[in-house]
């Protein structure tokens, strides 16, 4: 997909995170970072083909925190992750809003209602309410466009982050977008000392919290009538309030009843809601997950109704929305299952996965492709919580099982996924080992696989696949200290990996085992890389010699 | 062409790495070619890994949801045989299926293109013009790869169709 960049008026075919790009691009984001997740990876990397300045970041937390300092300079910045990237970001999202900004900064979240690609089903407009950040929520690729812009303005104009909340169905749904054209005459980033704005010590974090509070009240008032939220004016039977997606269902579901859809979904246009449930004889609040806006609409004191409990799991579609329009709570038609997914055939994976079955090891596993290492016919992994909980989770379980089960624990994580927030539970583990030892495998297969095979600070490439610093993973593990560090390669006929993970066990000691080969996927991709490097290294050493004389 | 009122439906579906998601985008970038309101949807993520995946696409004057309602598919393209009977709800009744033995996979130049054969077949029914299923052909393969896949489509479409049919 090559998105034209000056494409004012143009009519084009858009997924929501491709239109996200291009209104990043055209709103002059001078800064976009993120970790790759399901399903927001491809805003960043559409961002870096239109020409934006994008990066893989080692997780979500600190790709926000880069683009708060890109924010505080002023320019524009921008940080993508998937809901429980946020989890991963809270910490510097919450008090950025005490700070708030310069430049504008937008944070992304595209959650996953259903989880077709998640471990939870976190309803991330909460963390609007808790951080007080004000959120938008588009439905389809032209608002995503349209309201990103919107988001820019709001940002720059309140001081503030934004949360911009997106669903599966937005990002990975297409549809006609006309953009608009770029914007200009952006101001040049400079530093401007603010310390009692930024330095959020508690004497000043105590006037930063009341700021917030008084920008969230003009908001609030500007948003009763800001142009993102709209009202579908059509029968007075049936009202509906809802937004993102939940609207084109509810349009298509029910084409007699008036619809406000809203925009901007913290802090909320009460008295807007108000008058609309005042205009309609039954109101009802249309939303997929947490009943955020119908718990907010009621504690307000306006009468609407919303759905039944069993509607809060899984995404809407057109006929849950009838469904839940009518009240109707009989056992929906379960759908066939699918064929579930499976690691590749050729996947060298398969062989640890299947030395971890037959030496009945202990697994606490991570998340990446791995992790179907779960089912079968491995059923090699015995926990999944989050991002690089595989290692800590391990030693909890070797701290206190008895030493003839605790000897069995291994910990398993992908090379991605390690650098995301492994290498602090590797700290853990050199600082607090237990008695018995512990056995860390590290799965490099040098790329992010799941999510479609995006860089990582492990394969010493930039988001556009250029060569840049890389973090060894053998070289880290020896630096804080751990005796047996190992590196193997899986091939098939070989009983290597099984022996040194055996040799592991048995040690009662600390271990790493990096476990290397390519995903067979990108085995060409890789040799690519490689021979562009190559030639740019050749290229450079050209250059250099021919400058020599002169200098 | 006429701009029709309703919306059309159709889902595509088959295994990770069978090319779904290409087959949706060349169906939906013909539509949008031809003037309709488009939308599609997909899952990505850990289904690609040689699990089901389905994608749907509606066209028409106006289309809101970007997903066809369960059992509401006018069109439902499967590419692996074994992917029919957990895809058959999606059909409305007197729907049309287009399945994998509708297409001669041995007479494709790459076995890879069975998903553009398939699409080929499925055109034989929609009112797309011509020009509009090469133009997003050639929007979405890569000039080397485009040959190969005008003539798989070509094989699916068979003799129905009138070249240059323009809207």
């Amino acid at each position: 997909m090559t998105l034209p960049e000056s494409s004012n008026g143009t009519r084009l075919l858009l997924s929501g995170n491709e239109a996200l790009a291009l209104a990043a691009k055209h709103a002059g984001v001078a800064l976009g970072a993120g970790y790759p997740g399901t399903p927001s990876t491809e805003i960043l990397e559409n961002f870096a083909r239109l020409g934006g300045r994008a990066q893989w970041s080692p997780n979500e937390k600190v790709a926000l925190e880069v683009c708060i300092g890109a924010a505080f300079a002023g320019a524009r910045a921008l940080a993508t992750m998937k809901h429980v990237g946020l989890n991963v970001a809270a910490d510097p999202f919450f008090t950025v809003a005490y700070t708030g900004v310069t430049g504008a900064l937008i944070v992304i979240s595209a959650d996953d209602p259903g989880m077709a690609s998640s471990q939870n089903e976190q309803d991330n407009r909460r963390y609007a309410v808790a951080a007080g950040v004000p959120m938008l929520e588009p439905s389809d690729p032209q608002e995503a466009y349209d309201f990103f812009l919107q988001a820019v303005e709001i940002s720059e104009k309140w001081r503030l982050p934004v949360l911009f909340r997106v669903t599966t169905r937005v990002c990975h749904s297409k549809g006609v977008v006309r953009p608009g054209p770029p914007v200009d005459g952006l101001k040049t980033p400079h530093f401007e000392r603010d310390v009692r704005g930024r330095v959020m010590i508690p004497a000043y974090a105590r006037p930063a919290h009341r700021r917030l509070r008084q920008k969230l009240a003009e908001i609030a008032a500007w948003n009763e009538t800001a142009p993102l939220n709209h009202v579908h004016q059509a029968g007075r039977q049936l009202g509906i309030i809802t937004s993102g997606v939940s609207y084109l269902h509810a349009r298509d579901a029910a084409p007699e009843a008036s619809v406000l859809k809203l925009g901007v979904t913290h802090p909320l246009p009460f008295e807007l809601i108000r008058s609309f449930a005042a205009f309609v004889e039954r109101c009802f609040v249309l939303e997929e997950g947490d009943p955020y806006l119908l718990e907010a609409i009621r504690a307000a004191g306006i009468a609407v109704e919303g759905k039944a409990d069993m509607f809060r799991y899984g995404e809407f579609d057109v006929a849950r929305v009838r469904r839940i329009l009518a009240g109707d709570t009989t056992p929906e038609p379960a759908r066939p299952p699918g064929k579930p997914p499976q690691l590749c055939d050729a996947c060298s994976y398969r062989q640890v996965f299947g030395t971890l079955n037959k030496l009945r090891a202990i697994v606490a596993g991570d998340i990446g492709c791995y992790t179907l290492g779960a089912l079968s016919p491995f059923e090699a992994m015995d926990t999944c919580v989050c991002m690089g909980a595989s290692v800590g989770v391990g030693l909890g379980l070797r701290h206190v099982l008895p030493p003839e089960q605790a000897r069995r624990v291994v910990s398993i994580i992908g090379d991605s996924t390690f650098v995301h927030s492994g290498i602090s539970g590797l700290v853990e583990m050199v600082y607090n080992p237990p008695p018995t030892g512990h056995v860390l495998i590290i799965l490099d297969n040098y790329t992010t696989a799941m999510t479609g095979h995006q860089e990582h600070p492990g394969t010493g490439r930039t988001l556009e696949h250029k060569p840049t610093g890389r973090v060894v993973f053998e070289e880290l593990a020896q630096s804080l200290g751990v005796k047996h560090v190992h590196v193997v390669e899986p091939r098939l006929g070989s009983d290597e990996f099984e022996e040194i993970l055996t040799h592991c066990l048995n040690s009662g000691e600390l271990a790493v085992i990096i476990v290397r080969r390519p995903c067979i996927l990108i085995a060409k991709q890789l040799k690519e890389y490689e021979r562009l490097q190559a030639q740019a290294e050749q290229t450079n050493e050209c250059v250099c010699e021919t400058a020599l004389p002169m200098s | 062409m006429r701009m029709r009122d309703s919306v059309t439906n159709v889902v595509i579906a088959g295994l990770g790495g069978q090319g779904v998601l290409k087959a949706s985008d060349i169906l939906a970038d013909a539509a949008f070619r031809a003037g309709f309101d488009v939308k599609k949807a997909e899952v990505h993520g850990m289904s690609q890994r040689g699990g089901s995946v389905n994608s749907d696409v509606r066209f028409g004057a106006r289309v809101f949801s970007p997903m066809v309602p369960f059992g509401e598919a006018d069109y439902l393209v499967v590419l692996a045989p074994d992917q029919l009977e957990n895809n058959r709800g999606c059909l409305k009744t007197g729907g049309v299926l287009i399945e994998p033995s509708m297409v001669d996979a041995g007479l494709l130049e790459n076995k890879r293109s069975f998903n553009v054969a398939m699409i080929g077949r499925l055109s034989r029914h929609l009112d797309l013009p011509e020009c509009c299923w090469h133009e997003a052909l050639a929007a979405n393969f890569p000039p080397a790869l485009l040959d190969t896949n005008l003539k798989a489509f070509a094989l699916g479409r068979g003799q129905t169709f009138s070249a240059g049919a323009l809207p």
